[in-house]
């Protein structure tokens, strides 16, 4: 186990650099440059600006410049916001990100196992029908539509909710987004779940167990939960990317000052070092957080652990 | 396992919902505004955008300012002296100013200050402020020395500064943020990093306690200013808010008293019902299309171009398109500008009919015909009333000429990148905010020279005369060069001025002191907040 | 050589209803997009100030109302479909030809460069593709061909992985064994025996994919980097409606519900082929 965690780790290196090169390249292939603006620089200032960020210097030697300081944690300061350096901006909007992301994520898991086992304890019934035919409603309706409706359903006509994110710290205003980003993650979760559920109980060492006279419930809760939840548990790498897109969307209709957000904001701005860190720091999450999702599987799948 | 997994769900819950409480000392005494970006920075000397100087203006205090009401006032600077030839100037400083260390802010400060802002080590962009003071521009290209930029220190009270030449309007560059000054101690210990809570000093009515990133800014009270009794208000929050719709659901929510915007889609509804609460008011803005008179089809047709600007229905524009009190632009400077009556366009005043007629026979003058149609692209940045501009214009070119437009929709900075190299352009929208109360603001972005002039316009009577302006102190020649100037300008169509801005804020009723001015200037220190 | 798996799925295709209800729905909304348009005297880009923001009415052939610019919303939100539709086929058809090719010349060369070409997929698993398409399409100006490209770029990962897959089990088949005695040559048994006997899974991946590519598609509109207009897609008329919610709620309901039974109908289609064609696949 130590081991595999060990290569994955390793084989990350190489991943990561290709991720910095292509997002370098990217960023620096698109037209215009942090300063640019309406109101053109006069040639004496631009000069200034691009000595003072290292604009002046060849490609190859900006990305050599980035990746000695990549490699010392350095992310370098961002070329939009120039009091503040891209790691304390990514600081203080990851917090935020993670919060939503691992809520919505916790969420779907409670809301979607229990609707699945459901579905699945009373397949081809009316609550079955119903719950597979919300899952494939959630599946179908974008994030960007489902958030503003709920806005203006229970923030602006209701008022049960806050509108936006920075209106008070009460913990409602997490409510909204947190909902509106795991509703995708709760279908898939349900069908997942439900198919999986079922496949395990028709196995036959359940039969065996309801020959033996064990309920239904305890059958379920000791015995064929594990295993129906390793594709869930595989499922999670992939539900942890779509978070992040998701996540962007919400950010934005919600007004919340996270990492998505403050992606795409740096990518209009053309803030070179800011965009780079994002994506970086994005690409070392989703890899560590594989790791651990086959980390988990392994744990949970003993054919796995000693195949 | 079910339980494990519940059990592992709510603990997540307990520990982010708990670890999640900010503080928010809300006293009935706290502004709560809103501004459209996060400032990309408080320093100074680094910053650009209307929503730093928004916040900018609440923190520092340069030698002149304005009034709520937008009448020109001295603050920092008590009285000055002009010379004959309008080129020395005297300032005597406040001896009562102080910075929120309770130090005296004195002459020395101001000469600090724009040093900094000149050096190129700075790399402001705003230098181009000063750039009427002596020197200033070799130093900014690194050709002088800091020390031999004409300002001085006569004493701790006197501030002496020499202009290259005689710069009419230089008073009201002052009250621009990159003019005021900076803390010499803080600058020289903390470096870039020194614009942040806890560490900016101030000479203006507020401090700045916390900046939370892609949240806020508050702001306190300071104590040592020197007009602190006429504050009321002791602490201000900006919220940063980009999107006008998401601002509209706080300010209806009652999260905020002060919007720095009107999302067009709300604005019919919003005047019908709470018509108090909204504060529409001209603005220095002209939104336009320029042509690029580089290359064909407009270079050499200037009928073709008036053509195009007559068929336009301005009025049917600014109703429905826009339709928050923009007024239809029939010249380039905006009304309301100081010592100046802006020319018009002369088909300004005439019937539809006439219009479309005056349109085709330009047209047809211009070599165009049902025929012989003009093929063009208009190509405008991402947003939602540029898309609905450009789509109408369209409509209009086609209904009246019969013109085939194309759209292109292009990101801001390739937008920006192509308007500069001026080779795929043809016709493209674009905007001028300007910096000062003054026309020369409007006329200098269209001399050959001018770095953002897009359009390639070069008239040398136009040059010429708004050269002269520059230079004339005497205010009645200043303002007929300039709409003489103008005037030319207006005659040779380098662009299309399709409307000029309005300030649009909703303000809630508790806020009182608002006044509604040409600049959008709304000073924090001049509001006050009565008991809801 | 006729697929064997291919014409399995075909029987059990016409099996299940709620592939045939979905496939049907389909079926129906296409030719509505196709010719729909025709029904009305409007087109999609007409603008007609004075008749902004009218409801859905039958005079006039207004049958979805008018928008904010006075353009109509029936014949929009059909083109939109159409553009919608066609994005997602080219862009899952895209990732499809990526998928496939990378994925049976894996699985077929088997042992160290079956392995090395899956780690460079699992590398590429690892890249934040939404950023990095977001970047792209900032990089280089929204023009439709890219579109595809980015979209198809995003998908083909999957596609690659489960052909593999299945190429591995099909490489020990008979009929394969049989060909590569008589000597032809291995590109010609991946292209000519081994693909088509893939088409099933693929068929399954294709309708899987495409609600995929539309969601992205619609991502790229609501962040103003997709179709330009006056075309429109049904992500760009949805992103439309948002802001016209409140005093024009047609505009943001009938593209986004259209929006939701496309996209309902699609993941329906693929789940019936796919519980037809192989349980095992069930799950993922």
């Amino acid at each position: 186990m130590l081991r595999f965690a060990l290569l994955r780790i390793l084989s990350a290196i190489p991943t990561l650099f290709l991720v910095v090169v292509l997002a370098f390249l990217m960023v620096h292939a698109a037209p215009g440059g942090p300063f640019d603006d309406e109101r053109v620089l006069p040639p004496e200032n631009a000069r200034n600006l691009a000595a003072a960020y290292h604009l002046d210097e060849s490609l190859p030697r900006q990305f050599a410049r980035y990746v000695s300081g990549l490699l010392k944690g350095d992310l370098g300061p961002s070329y939009h916001y120039r009091d503040h350096s891209v790691s304390e901006l990514i600081g203080a909007a990851f917090p935020l990100s993670l919060q939503l992301g691992s809520l919505s994520i916790a969420v779907a898991l409670v809301v979607g196992v229990s609707a699945g086992v459901i579905a699945a304890l009373r397949r081809n019934t009316v609550s079955d029908r119903l719950i597979t035919g919300m899952a494939m409603t959630g599946i179908s309706v974008p994030v960007f539509v489902v958030a503003p409706l709920s806005v203006l359903v229970f923030a602006v006509e209701l008022r049960w909710l806050p509108a936006s994110w920075s209106g008070g710290a009460s913990g409602w205003r997490y409510v909204l987004p947190v909902v509106a980003l795991s509703l995708p993650q709760i279908a898939y979760i349900t069908r997942l779940t439900r198919a999986s559920m079922i496949e395990t109980l028709s196995s036959d060492f359940v039969r065996t167990a309801r020959a033996q006279g064990l309920s239904l419930f305890s059958i379920v809760r000791f015995h064929a939960l594990k295993p129906a939840m390793l594709p869930v548990v595989s499922y999670l790498g992939p539900a942890i990317a779509a978070a992040l897109t998701g996540a962007v969307v919400v950010e934005i209709v919600f007004g919340v000052p996270g990492l998505g957000q403050l992606f795409v904001r740096s990518a209009l701005n053309r803030d070179y070092t800011l965009v780079l860190g994002v994506v970086v720091f994005y690409a070392a999450l989703i890899i560590v957080l594989n790791l651990a999702v086959d980390l988990l599987y392994g744990f949970l799948d003993p054919r796995i652990r000693n195949p | 396992m079910p339980g494990g997994i519940v059990s592992f769900a709510l603990a997540v819950v307990c520990l982010v919902l708990g670890a999640c409480s900010a503080n928010d000392a809300d006293d009935a005494q706290t502004l709560h505004r809103g501004i459209d970006a996060e400032p990309e920075s408080l320093d100074f000397h680094k910053a650009r955008s209307t929503a730093a100087g928004d916040v900018q203006r609440d923190l520092g205090e340069g030698l002149t300012g304005y009034t709520s009401d937008g009448e020109f006032v001295g603050r920092a600077a008590e009285s000055w002296e002009i010379s004959e030839d309008g080129r020395d100037y005297r300032f005597s400083l406040r001896r009562d100013a102080r910075w929120s260390t309770g130090e005296p802010v004195t002459a020395e400060d101001f000469v600090y200050s724009f040093r900094r802002l000149v050096d190129p080590a700075t790399a402001s962009f705003y230098s181009q402020s000063v750039i009427d003071i002596e020197n200033a521009a070799a130093i900014v290209a690194g050709e002088k020395a800091l020390e031999e930029l004409a300002v001085t220190a006569n004493g701790d009270y006197e501030l002496h500064v020499r202009l290259a030449r005689p710069t009419p309007y230089f008073l009201a560059l002052l009250t621009h943020p990159s003019m005021f000054p900076v803390h010499r101690a803080s600058v020289e210990q903390h470096g870039d990093a020194h614009a942040r809570p806890g560490r900016l000093v101030t000479n203006g009515a507020y401090t700045l306690v916390a900046w939370e990133l892609g949240s806020l800014v508050e702001l306190r009270r300071n104590e040592h200013y020197w007009d602190n009794q006429s504050t009321a208000i002791d602490r201000v929050r900006h919220h940063f808010i980009p999107e006008p719709a998401v601002e509209l659901n706080r300010y209806r929510a009652g999260e905020l008293h002060i919007t720095d915007n009107v999302p067009p889609e709300a604005f019919a509804r919003i005047r019908e019902e709470q018509p108090d609460e909204l504060r529409v008011a001209p603005y220095l803005n002209v939104y336009y299309y320029g042509f690029n008179l580089t290359r064909p089809p407009f270079r050499d047709n200037l009928e073709l171009r008036r053509a195009l600007s007559i068929a336009i229905d301005r009025h049917a524009l600014t109703e429905n398109v826009t339709g928050r009190g923009e007024t239809p632009a029939w010249s380039w400077v905006p009304p309301g500008v100081d010592n100046y009556a802006e020319r018009q366009l002369p088909y300004a005043s005439m019937s539809d009919e006439e219009r479309k007629a005056a349109a085709r026979r330009a047209y047809r003058q211009a070599g165009y015909s049902d025929h012989n149609p003009l093929k063009v692209e208009i190509r405008y940045n991402t947003s939602d009333t540029h898309q609905r501009m450009a789509l109408a214009i369209q409509s209009m070119w086609r209904e009246v000429l019969g013109v085939e437009t194309t759209l292109v929709n292009e990101e801001f900075q390739v937008l920006l990148s192509n308007m500069r190299a001026k080779e795929v352009t043809q016709v493209f929208r674009s905007s001028w905010l300007g910096d000062y109360n003054d026309a020369n603001t409007f006329l200098q972005v269209m001399l050959s020279d001018a770095p953002s002039n897009m359009t390639g316009y070069s008239n040398e009577e136009f040059d010429s005369l708004v050269q002269r302006a520059a230079e004339q102190t005497e205010p009645e020649r200043r303002r007929t060069y300039m709409e003489q100037a103008e005037a030319i300008l207006l005659a040779d169509h380098p662009v299309i001025p399709i409307y000029f801005y309005v300030s649009k804020h909703l303000v809630s009723p508790q806020v009182e002191g608002w006044g509604d001015n040409v600049l959008d200037y709304h000073y924090s220190q001049h509001l006050s907040l009565s008991p809801e | 050589m006729r697929g064997l798996a291919t014409a399995g799925a075909l029987r059990q295709v016409t099996g299940g209803a709620a592939v045939r209800v979905s496939a049907g729905i389909l079926i129906v909304i296409t030719i509505a997009a196709l010719f729909g348009p025709s029904l009305s005297s409007h087109d999609y880009f007409s603008m007609n100030l004075p008749e902004r923001l009218e409801p859905p009415t039958l005079d006039n052939a207004r049958f979805f109302g008018t928008d904010d610019l006075g353009r109509d919303l029936f014949v929009r939100t059909l083109s939109g479909t159409r553009v919608t539709l066609l994005v997602a086929i080219v862009a899952s058809f895209v990732s499809l030809v990526l998928g496939v090719a990378y994925g049976a010349v894996a699985g077929y060369a088997g042992g160290k460069v079956d392995a090395f070409m899956m780690r460079i997929v699992d590398a590429l698993y690892a890249l934040p593709f939404i950023f990095l398409v977001i970047l792209l399409m900032v990089a280089f100006e929204r023009n439709f061909l890219l579109i595809f490209v980015a979209i198809g770029a995003i998908n083909w990962l999957d596609m690659a992985r489960i052909v593999r897959g299945q190429t591995l089990s099909l490489k020990e088949r008979e009929f394969v064994a049989a060909a590569r005695l008589i000597g032809v040559p291995p590109v010609v048994i991946v292209f000519r025996h081994i693909v088509p006997n893939l088409l099933g899974v693929v068929v399954v991946y294709i309708t899987l994919t495409i609600p995929q590519a539309i969601l992205v598609e619609s991502f790229l509109s609501f962040l103003g980097l997709g179709i330009q207009e006056p075309q429109t897609s049904l992500g760009a008329l949805v992103n439309g409606g948002v802001s016209h919610m409140e005093r024009a709620p047609w505009m943001l309901l009938i593209p986004a519900s259209l929006l939701a039974v496309v996209l309902m109908s699609f993941n329906f289609l693929g789940d019936g082929l796919r519980d037809a064609l192989d349980p095992r696949l069930k799950g993922r």
